[in-house]
């Protein structure tokens, strides 16, 4: 590797030649501002505002982009760079629409931090005459646009396809006109949006955001009539720590009792329980399959896990031919909400119609899917409110704790008992690990000791292990990340006896990495592997746990031996168990 | 707004353009302009199909059709009228020019009136600088325009068109 020799604010250094000004910079810990940078995704050079001073040119040139060559002589803050990214922020200011208390990046907009650190004043925002652009509002039960926030920096648009591949959001119009949306500003919900949220990640202010149900949560809360269960998923307690200061996977699981306790809800339960049953009754499935196949019947193999709901929304609408494979067992939120709903109910004695389900989820498809009409039971709804954990945040910030000094607490409800298995659904192979779990066991009596299925762990894009069961091979796969479920097609396509089962998560790295999730300044994703230190807080979880197999959940053995029989049962069916179709997009005319 | 029709025979012929430029790269200008000209606008239906072929988002063709001016959403009238407000006719006063054929038409800049005659467009230079200022129709320039030379114009072709010209 060649290297060259510049100066950076008269700071001798040797970098790689392939370098740009700015990469040099980072190493050599020089701060320069930027704002549509996202390393490795949105390299466009759109903002602006990480102009450099280089001797011996006659204008400004960006950072960003621009590649380091032998004896460059860079000056990041003389007066004239100092003013340009002023002005150039007071630009970006002027058509920023600011109601900063109420928007989600209240506490870590990248705007506001730059604004804050140039001193710019909001002259030509202020001034009347400033002509405004238009602005959009394109709101769905998931996800919200407002394009009134928006700074065109382009980051969610190449988030966009680095992510899914599906090229959802883009610029519409030009000029002064242009704003970020859909084609057309198409109704989000139509364009074929997986609700993956990796846009609202990327974006630098709180143009995208998760459509907030905070205030419907706290009427819920401040309404006696209700008794309001609250469940939290497994990625939850891995990440809500970050949003008050603790490093980035802390387990935070006894707070977010403690405080769901304090915030008032009635009853706390925990998603991990639901994940077990998924287990046995996704487990059931694939061994009916399985012994089906072996029988010669249509047993429609591979399976392919259901929980992740943006997974099911990119099948419904590129996949749709595939359909019959996927597992009808329903998410474990949806589980938890219509065990709630329809036994946990009767068991404390409740009637159904005055408990208000609230979920807290690392996802924010997982509103779109709680909405969804399969997941009504008589028009009762499983989960009548779901919140991400930046919303849950913020809900703890409303109600005035100090998180970091609550005490542990552990709920009551045997909804609240776990294993090790149900724990590790929040990252990617953890539903396949959990239910290899139970399943090898299952049909492989003398098995009893394999539970770590450790190269379904980490995150190669795809991963490939082999099954032994009762002597005969089998192939699975673990795929997570929408771009790439077309290798994974391409794959069973070309080779469609070749995998019995097939665990596919929407997000890069499972839920742990969830559009929901705490928002990671741009400078940090660059240097932290956040999707390996939240999974290592599951993993811990898992290993201190007694139990580590789902069927063994003392609490999921009585749930079935007391009201569902056994899985897959008549109850257990109507219950736990969804149906998916084929959906169109842009298709509403 | 009037909607267009997608025949059978209007989608194959587009489909089959497209693969033809798949062939070259960078197909997808000359598809949008095929798709222009084959049905006269590039609405959403449109763009489905040359996404389905080309293999590139909706949203992503929707941002060239709405960033060039060539093409159009919605179907255009059977005049199509273009004012300029380049520089050295905006100077000599075709605002003036383009506000009174709104005025008359009853309708804004870009779009179509209810009887599908006229759009107006307002267009960058078009390269009759020395005739400044200048408007369009169909194609033909008018030089050294003035709102009244416009509106007499405009009312030439109203009456051809309501059958109440004088030959």
């Amino acid at each position: 590797m060649s290297t060259v020799k510049i100066w950076i604010d008269n700071q001798e250094m040797e970098v790689p030649s392939s370098y740009t000004i700015l990469d040099a910079a980072n190493d050599a810990d020089i701060y320069i501002p930027r704002l549509c940078f996202l390393k490795d995704i949105s390299e466009t050079s759109a903002c602006r505002l990480c102009v450099v001073e280089i001797e011996g040119l006659n204008t400004l040139k960006n950072s960003c982009t621009v590649k380091v060559w032998d004896g460059m002589k860079v000056h990041t803050h003389t007066k004239r760079v100092n003013d340009t990214v002023r002005n150039n922020l007071k630009l970006l200011a002027a058509n920023h629409h600011f109601e900063c208390w109420v928007c989600h990046r209240e506490d870590n907009c990248e705007l506001l931090e730059l604004l804050r650190r140039y001193n710019v004043p909001n002259t030509m925002g202020e001034n009347p005459t400033f002509s405004k652009k238009t602005h959009y509002r394109n709101i769905s039960k998931s996800l919200t646009i407002d394009t009134s926030k928006c700074v065109l920096c382009g980051r969610c648009v190449s988030a966009c396809n680095y992510y899914t591949g599906l090229g959802i959001l883009d610029f519409n119009q030009r000029g002064f006109d242009t704003y970020v949306a859909p084609a057309n500003n198409d109704f989000i919900d139509d364009a074929g949006c997986i609700y993956c949220g990796k846009c609202i990640q990327a974006c630098p202010v709180g143009a995208l955001s998760a459509t907030s149900d905070e205030d419907l949560v706290i009427d819920y809360l401040n309404n006696d009539d209700y008794y309001v269960i609250a469940q939290i998923a497994p990625a939850v307690r891995a990440a809500l720590g970050e949003e008050f200061g603790n490093p980035i996977g802390t387990n935070v699981e006894g707070k977010i009792y403690r405080a769901l306790k304090k915030i008032g809800f009635d009853d706390i339960t925990d998603v991990n329980f639901a994940a077990d049953v998924t287990i046995m009754e996704e487990g059931t499935e694939l061994i009916e399959r399985i012994q089906a196949h072996l029988q010669g019947k249509e047993a429609h193999l591979p399976m392919f896990t259901s929980c992740s709901p943006g997974w099911i929304r990119y099948i419904e609408r590129y996949y749709p031919e595939y359909l019959p494979n996927v597992s009808s067992t329903k998410s474990p939120q949806q589980i938890q909400g219509a065990l709630i709903k329809h036994i946990y109910a009767d068991m404390i004695n409740v009637p159904k119609e005055k408990i208000k389900v609230v979920s807290f989820m690392p996802c924010i498809a997982k509103k779109d899917e709680a909405d969804r009409e399969e997941m009504k039971d008589e028009g009762v709804r499983d989960v009548d409110a779901v919140l991400t954990t930046r919303e849950l945040a913020r809900i703890i910030k409303r109600f005035g704790l100090n998180f970091n000094n609550l005490k542990d607490y552990k709920p009551e409800s045997p909804l609240a008992t776990y294993t090790g298995a149900g724990a590790i659904f929040g990252t990617t192979g953890g539903v396949m690990e959990a239910a290899l779990r139970t399943v090898k066991v299952f049909l492989d009596k003398e098995d009893e000791h394999t539970i770590d299925f450790t190269e379904v762990r980490g995150k190669d894009a795809i991963k490939e292990a082999d099954l032994v069961l009762n002597g005969k091979t089998y192939k699975i796969a673990v795929v997570h990340g929408a771009k790439n479920f077309p290798e994974m097609f391409r794959r069973i396509k070309e080779n469609p006896n070749k995998y019995i089962f097939i665990e596919f998560m929407g997000c890069e790295g499972g839920c742990i990495n969830g559009g929901g999730q705490p928002i990671v300044s741009s400078r940090d994703r660059e240097t932290i592997d956040v999707c390996q230190l939240r999974a290592k807080a599951l993993y811990t979880i898992d290993a201190e746990n007694k139990i580590r197999r789902s069927h063994e959940n003392p609490n999921v053995v009585s749930l079935y031996q007391n009201y569902l029989e056994k899985p897959g049962s008549h109850l257990a069916h109507k219950l736990l168990h969804t149906t998916y179709s084929k959906k169109e997009v842009f298709g509403k005319k | 707004m009037g909607k267009i029709v997608i025949t059978k025979e209007k989608e194959l012929l587009l489909r089959k353009k497209i693969r033809e430029h798949k062939q070259k790269s960078g197909p997808l200008m000359p598809s949008l302009h095929d798709a222009q000209e084959i049905f006269g606008c590039i609405p959403l239906e449109v763009q489905k199909i040359i996404s389905e072929e080309l293999k590139i988002s909706v949203s992503k063709i929707n941002g060239v059709v709405t960033f060039y001016s060539r093409f159009s959403l919605e179907p255009k009238g059977k005049h199509v009228i273009g004012v300029c407000l380049g520089t050295a006719c905006y100077v000599k006063g075709s605002q003036a020019v383009l506000d009174e054929i709104c005025n008359t038409l009853q309708i804004k800049v870009g779009e179509t009136t209810k009887d599908e005659l006229f759009s107006v467009e307002a267009t960058r230079c078009v390269g009759a600088c020395g005739l400044a200022p200048v408007f369009t129709i169909d194609g033909k320039v008018y030089g050294h325009a003035t709102v009244q030379s416009a509106a007499k114009e405009l009312r030439r072709i109203i009456d051809w068109e309501t059958g109440t010209h004088e030959n």
